[in-house]
C-alpha cells in the first residue's frame, strides 16, 4: 500500500486545478501587460479573476493581493520589503518556532545591523504573548508570527499577537502557507497587515503564491523591473501558477468545513492508535492543533530509520531528526517546546490529506509499532539511555 | 531506435541516498544484539548526537571469535555496524585495529559525504572493544603474576 503522509511537505495538483490551468499554456499564453490585444486581455483577466478569488478567501481587497512564486519569497518580500523601508526602525520580533524562510531572512537582516528579538513559546509551542508585549520597542518595524507551525501544528493565537502589534502601531506580518484553506482566516477580524500564501500546499502547482498587503501598508519592493504587482513584485506573471493558486484556494475554502471535520476525524483516529506504542507522546496542541498534523515522539529511536522503515513499507513521512536534515541539525521547533535533543531524533510528523482513508490510517497504526519494535530492538536502549540518563539528566537542568 | 530523452542525463544519488548495500545491511543487520560476557566492549556516541554503538568482541588465541552490537541511530549508523561486525569476525586483533573508517566507508559502497562520520563511529568502536579486551587481559596477567 502506498500512503502519502507528508502534506505539510507538498500536496498533488487537485485534477480540477490542473483542468483550470491548462489553457493558460498553449492557448491563451498572451502576457498580462499586453492588454491592448485578445489574447493579452484573456491573461489579464484570469490573473485578476484569481486575485478576486484569493482576496475573498481571507476577506481582503483585490488591489491587497500581490502574487509571488511561494511561501519563501512571501516571507521574504514581507520581512525585508518592511525592515529596509524606515531606517530608524531596526528591531524585529519574531517567534522561536518559525519557518526557515522566516528565520533565514532575520539572520540575513542581522548582518545588516538590524536586531532580532525570538519570543519562546510553552511546551506546547504557543507564543509566549507577554513575553512579545515585553519585547516591542520604539524601534520595532515589524512582528512576525506564523498562523499555525509546519512541524507540530500548533496554531497560534493570531488575532491576540494582530491586536498588540495594532495597538503598538508595528506592522504584523504572519506566515499562513500551512493555514490558508485549512482553517478560516480573516485578515479584518485578525489585523494582520501582511500576510504569506502558498499555493502547493493546497492542491495548487508549486512556483506560485501570494502576499496580503493591507491597503496603506508600504513595503520595498525586492524585484525592480516593469513594475508589475502594484510595483512590488515585478517580472510577468506566472499565468497558469497563478490561475491555478486561485482554483486551489478557493476548493479548499469551499470544501475546507467538511473536509477539515474528515480531516479531524482521521487525525484524532491515527493519534489514538499511535500513542498506543509504549514510550511515545504527542507533539503541539492537544486541540489548537492544524486538522491535519499529528506529531509524535518516541523514545529510544532515531528518526531518519523509522522514515525509511516507513518507506519500505509505502508510507512517505517527516521527521525532525538531525541525522536527516542537510546540516545534521536537530529542530529548532522541537528544542524550542523544550524536548531534549535526544527526544527531537525521535520525531515523526503525518500530516494527512484528502486522499487519505481510514484504511491507509489503519494500515499505519498496524505497520509503524512493528518498526518501532525493530528498531528499539538494535538499539541498545530500551528502558532507559543507560550509562547516558545521569549525564543527559545533569545536562537537562542546564 | 528512439532513445527517451531522460537516459542522458544522470543523477549521482550517492550525495543523497544509501547504496543498496547499505539499505540490505540496514534492513538484515548481522550480528545484532547484545553479547552476554564479552571480553571487550567498544562504546562510542552520544544520544544527543543521535548515534550511540556498542560493539561487544569474544577473544580465543588473539582472534575474534564473535562479534556483536547494539546501535542507536540512522540507518548508516545501523549499517555500518553490521558491516564492521562482518568484516571484524574471525580476524586477528591486530587485523581487525587496521580496519579504517574508509574501509567501512568502501564496504558498503560509499556513504553520502553527510554520513561519513557514522563509518568512524564504526571504526572507533571496535579499537575501543579490542583496547578493552586489552586492557582487561593485561589486569588478569598482573593478578596472575
Amino acid at each position: 500500500m502506498n500512503v502519502y503522509m507528508d502534506h505539510a511537505s507538498t500536496t498533488p495538483v487537485d485534477p480540477r486545478v490542473v483542468e483550470k490551468m491548462m489553457p493558460y499554456f498553449m492557448e491563451k499564453y498572451g502576457n498580462p501587460s499586453s492588454s491592448l490585444y485578445e489574447i493579452g486581455r484573456e491573461a489579464r483577466k484570469a490573473v485578476e479573476e484569481s486575485r478576486v478569488k484569493v482576496a475573498s478567501a481571507i476577506n481582503a481587497a483585490p488591489g491587497e493581493i500581490i502574487f509571488t512564486s511561494g511561501g519563501t519569497e512571501g516571507d521574504n518580500l514581507a520581512i525585508k520589503g518592511t525592515a529596509l523601508l524606515d531606517k530608524d526602525k531596526k528591531h524585529i520580533i519574531i517567534s522561536s518556532i518559525e519557518h526557515f524562510s522566516v528565520l533565514s531572512t532575520c539572520d540575513w537582516l542581522k548582518k545588516q545591523g538590524f536586531e532580532v528579538t525570538k519570543v519562546p513559546v510553552d511546551r506546547y509551542g504557543v507564543v509566549d504573548l507577554s513575553e512579545l508585549e515585553n519585547a516591542i520597542r520604539k524601534d520595532t518595524a515589524l512582528i512576525s508570527v506564523m498562523h499555525a507551525n509546519n512541524e507540530i501544528g500548533t496554531i497560534e493565537p493570531i488575532e491576540e499577537i494582530g491586536r498588540i502589534a495594532s495597538d503598538n502601531g508595528i506592522i504584523f506580518h504572519t506566515n499562513a502557507c500551512q493555514t490558508a484553506g485549512r482553517v478560516p482566516i480573516d485578515v479584518r477580524k485578525m489585523d494582520i497587515d501582511l500576510m504569506t500564501l502558498s499555493s502547493h500546499k493546497i492542491y495548487g502547482p508549486k512556483g506560485a503564491g501570494a502576499i496580503f498587503v493591507r491597503k496603506g501598508t508600504r513595503l520595498e519592493p525586492l524585484f525592480h523591473g516593469g513594475g508589475h504587482e502594484r510595483k512590488l513584485r515585478s517580472g510577468t506573471e506566472n499565468v497558469p501558477g497563478i490561475v491555478g493558486f486561485g482554483e486551489a484556494l478557493d476548493l479548499a475554502c469551499r470544501e475546507m468545513r467538511k473536509e477539515g471535520e474528515r480531516l479531524t476525524r482521521l487525525r484524532d483516529r491515527l493519534i489514538r492508535g499511535i500513542l498506543k506504542i509504549e514510550r511515545s507522546w504527542l507533539n503541539g496542541h492537544p486541540e489548537k492543533r492544524l486538522p491535519n498534523n499529528a506529531h509524535f515522539c518516541f523514545k529510544f529511536i532515531e528518526g531518519e530509520s523509522m522514515i525509511l522503515e516507513l518507506d519500505f513499507n509505502g508510507i512517505s513521512g517527516g521527521t525532525g531528526s538531525a541525522c536527516s536534515s542537510p546540516t545534521l541539525e536537530p529542530s529548532h521547533v522541537l528544542s524550542a517546546i523544550g524536548l531534549p535533543k535526544e527526544d527531537v531524533h525521535g520525531s515523526l510528523r503525518l500530516t494527512l490529506g484528502k486522499q487519505n482513508t481510514k484504511e491507509e490510517v489503519d494500515y499505519v497504526i498496524e505497520v509503524l509499532p512493528k518498526i518501532i519494535e525493530r528498531l528499539r530492538n538494535i538499539s541498545p536502549f530500551k528502558e532507559d539511555f543507560g550509562e547516558y540518563e545521569s549525564a543527559l539528566a545533569h545536562e537537562h537542568k542546564h | 531506435m528512439k532513445v527517451p530523452w531522460h537516459t542522458s542525463i544522470s543523477i549521482d544519488w550517492s550525495d543523497w541516498m544509501y547504496s543498496d548495500k547499505l539499505i540490505e545491511e540496514f534492513r538484515n543487520p548481522k550480528n545484532m544484539g547484545k553479547m552476554e560476557n564479552p571480553d571487550g566492549v567498544g562504546k562510542v556516541g552520544n544520544p544527543t548526537c543521535g548515534d550511540v554503538m556498542y560493539l561487544y568482541i569474544k577473544v580465543n588465541d588473539d582472534r575474534i571469535v564473535d562479534i556483536k552490537f547494539e546501535t542507536f541511530g540512522c540507518a548508516a549508523a545501523i549499517g555500518t555496524s553490521s558491516i564492521i561486525t562482518e568484516m571484524a569476525k574471525g580476524l586477528t586483533l591486530d587485523e581487525a585495529s587496521k580496519i579504517t573508517k574508509q574501509d567501512v566507508a568502501d564496504e558498503v559502497d560509499g556513504l553520502p559525504p553527510i554520513k561519513m562520520h557514522c563509518s568512524v563511529l564504526a571504526a572507533d568502536a571496535l579499537k575501543l572493544a579490542i583496547e578493552d579486551y586489552r586492557k582487561k587481559k593485561g589486569k588478569k596477567s598482573d593478578m596472575k603474576s
